[in-house]
């Protein structure tokens, strides 16, 4: 019988929710005090609706295989739907707002996610390109979705729950903060769940799968309804917690290449992988532009930065993609083990 | 019928019924099984009993390619029917046709009766019907346990929210599902194996989680696509008494591919023979070995068939 060993260390006794829990309290409890509007408005906002829309590409691509180009496109129909949601029908609550943006968004996914069905990989991801290009093209054409704006550019709501204003840079981290705790925790719950397997058997042998009664075509659509329901409601916290306006340009073929570098870099199928992913993609311009100005002063300007923001970044992804296949979260882990392992041999 | 009691029909009923579940299917239903006695395949109580799957002029041509050329198949309930060929024969080709991944160009498949022009795939499982397949299927990000676990999905009836949210019937479901696929880990010998991730399995163990995964589901008919392939002797003889117990434990009818004549002619109860896509023996292990058109075609050069390529 061929021998069994366990490859690594015994790991931490720690409980795994300790970790989150711990994260979660220092979130709510600590950062509020001590966090500056810069770090709110620069940092954590933008992080939070990245990581969120990282959770919901990750269900999508990381766990059910498919690969995706039209997050952006997603989170611009979860922005859109929401303003509008708000706007026109009378005394809907925000959350219900929300709710009904992430099913709009849902809807659009199921739509665009039909040529899954006959269509994967590098041709799959082509044909995601069209939901993209499309939601684009019908935001800005159709000058319904603006309400009419003349600049297309529209202020967002402002943000109260119950009654409670929640305008201030604070009230919009912890508005932010809920809705993607909450969100990534049953996209967790959901990831462990049979249909969380059924995704991932697709991923690995769509043909065994098949055999074994996984109903493939049913599972491929609810990956991409339910990964373009948080998308969209990324996109909603992108927009009206972050930005505060809701357009369609910062919705483009960018945005959805970087959503799918954050889960690359961050660390595929792993809910982890998308925080850690969009803590680097949030932070890393802003570091190279202070670590810039500092070494070449005023040559350093923000055509440079753009310029070097795009090369390292590029760099990165093809070191990730050969070096570490399985990202930051694997990185992470693997340091975490030595250390442990090192402290519990002194 | 011989098979006395062991239905897909019990099995569906009794699913996610906890009291069913509490007192232990497997070993409950096994022992029953076994003190009614287990069907006799090649006795003279089989002889009368209706197959439980057959193939009726079966043609399959990929191009110019014949893969399979007017093939008739009959296996009767309980049988293990061993089908063996040089390289190229068709007997992935046809393992594919019985479970539906082929559309024969002629030809029907029977199933407990019941005629298909090509088996329907996604109801397979729902049919009583799984497999292996010759080149390893198993779902390399899951753990062992989550892959065999996944041999159930098919009856899985809670939806996605439910399963979320843990209300509704997703709990028992899930419950019961890791419980039996615990049962039939036990049963091929996986425990210690149990929470690995399947990808990182050695590859007789990666073979044997499959054949755990095919039969968590207790189907009644089990088709395996070359399950010791690349596997060393004794590997091969532990294997072996898995397919056997598989068969006398839960009366499934077993449809086996293997290149190895050795653990074949221990293993079967009766052997077809292909060659080029034609069927050209179909007899006892001893009838086979002394079979001149066997010798020609197979038998005189079956080591060099030590590695098949295909699906
Ligand atoms: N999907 C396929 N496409 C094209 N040719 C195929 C396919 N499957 C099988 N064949 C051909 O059919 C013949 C029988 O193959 P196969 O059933 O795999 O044989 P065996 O399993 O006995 O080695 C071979 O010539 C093979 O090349
Ligand atoms: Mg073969």
């Amino acid at each position: 019988m061929t021998a069994i060993s366990s490859d690594f260390p015994s790991a931490p006794a720690l409980p795994k929710w300790i970790a989150p829990v711990l994260l979660l309290a220092f979130a709510y409890g600590v950062v509020p005090l001590i966090g500056s509007s810069y770090l709110f408005e620069a940092i954590l906002l933008p992080f939070l609706a990245l990581s969120l829309a990282g959770v919901g590409l990750n269900i999508l691509t990381g766990y059910a295989g498919q690969v995706s180009l039209g997050s952006a496109a997603f989170m611009a129909a979860g922005a859109f739907a929401a303003y509008n949601f708000n706007l026109r029908v009378e005394g809907l609550p925000l959350i219900g707002s929300i709710v009904l943006a992430g099913l709009a968004a849902a809807a659009i996914g199921i739509v665009f996610g039909l040529p899954s069905l006959r269509l994967r990989g590098f041709y799959l991801a082509v044909s995601t390109l069209a939901a993209q290009f499309f939601v684009q093209w019908a935001l800005t054409k159709f000058s319904w979705f603006s309400n009419d704006s003349a600049s297309g550019v529209i202020d967002a709501p402002r943000l109260s729950i119950a009654g409670f204003a929640l305008d201030g840079a604070i009230g919009r981290y912890l508005f932010a903060l809920t809705i993607v705790a909450i969100l990534t925790f049953l996209a967790h719950r959901l990831v462990s769940s049979q249909t969380g397997r059924n995704f991932i058997a697709i991923r690995d042998n769509e043909t065994a799968a098949r055999i074994i009664g996984i109903p493939v075509l049913k599972t491929k659509l609810l990956a991409f309804a339910i990964s373009s329901f948080i998308i969209g409601v990324a996109g909603v916290i992108w927009a009206f917690a972050y930005l505060r306006t809701v357009e369609p340009a910062g919705f483009d073929l960018d945005r959805s290449f970087q959503i799918l570098f954050i889960i690359i870099i961050g660390g595929l199928a792993s809910m982890r992988g998308a925080f850690f992913g969009a803590a680097l993609i949030v932070v890393f311009p802003l570091a190279l532009s202070r670590l810039g100005g500092f070494l070449l002063g005023d040559l350093f300007d923000s055509g440079v930065l753009d310029m070097s923001q795009r090369i390292v970044l590029g760099a990165l992804i093809i070191l990730f993609l050969i070096l570490e296949p399985d990202g930051l979260v694997a990185l992470w882990d693997r340091v975490r083990r030595r250390l442990l392992f090192a402290w519990q041999s002194t | 019928m011989p098979l006395p009691s062991y239905t897909l029909g019990v099995i569906e009923a009794s699913a996610y019924a906890p009291e069913v579940f509490a007192r232990g299917l497997p070993s409950s239903l096994w022992s029953e099984q076994q003190s009614e006695g287990r069907v006799e395949p090649t006795g003279s109580v089989a002889a009368v009993a209706s197959p439980l799957l057959s193939l009726q002029g079966i043609g399959l041509s990929f191009g110019g390619v014949v893969a399979l050329a007017d093939v008739d198949l009959s296996v009767r309930p309980g049988e293990i029917r061993a089908i063996i060929g040089p390289n190229g024969a068709g007997k992935s080709s046809l393992i594919n046709v019985i479970s539906g991944v082929y559309r024969p160009d002629r030809g029907h498949v029977l199933l407990d009766g019941v005629s298909y022009a090509q088996v329907p795939t996604q109801r397979l499982a729902h049919l009583g019907v799984a497999r292996t397949f010759q080149n390893l299927a198993l779902f390399k990000g899951l753990s062992v346990l989550d892959n065999v676990a996944s041999g159930l999905a098919y009856k899985v009836r809670s939806n996605f929210a439910g399963q979320v949210l843990g209300i509704g019937r997703s709990r028992g479901e899930q419950r019961d599902s890791l419980s039996r696929a615990d049962q039939v880990l036990e049963f091929l010998d996986l425990t210690a194996v149990r929470d690995r991730l399947a990808g990182t399995l050695p590859y007789g163990l990666q073979k044997r989680v499959e054949l755990a995964r095919a039969l968590v589901a207790q189907p009644r008919l089990l088709l395996l696509d070359e399950p010791m392939a690349g596997m060393t002797a004794s590997e091969k003889s532990e294997m072996a008494v898995f397919v056997r117990a598989a068969r006398d434990r839960f009366a499934t009818t077993v449809v086996l591919i293997e290149h190895d004549v050795g653990v074949v002619m221990g293993l079967s109860d009766r052997i077809a023979v292909l060659d080029y896509g034609r069927k050209i023996a179909d007899a006892t292990p001893d009838e086979v070995r002394n079979d001149q058109r066997v010798i020609d075609a197979y038998l005189g050069v079956a080591s060099d068939n030590e590695d098949g390529a295909g699906i």
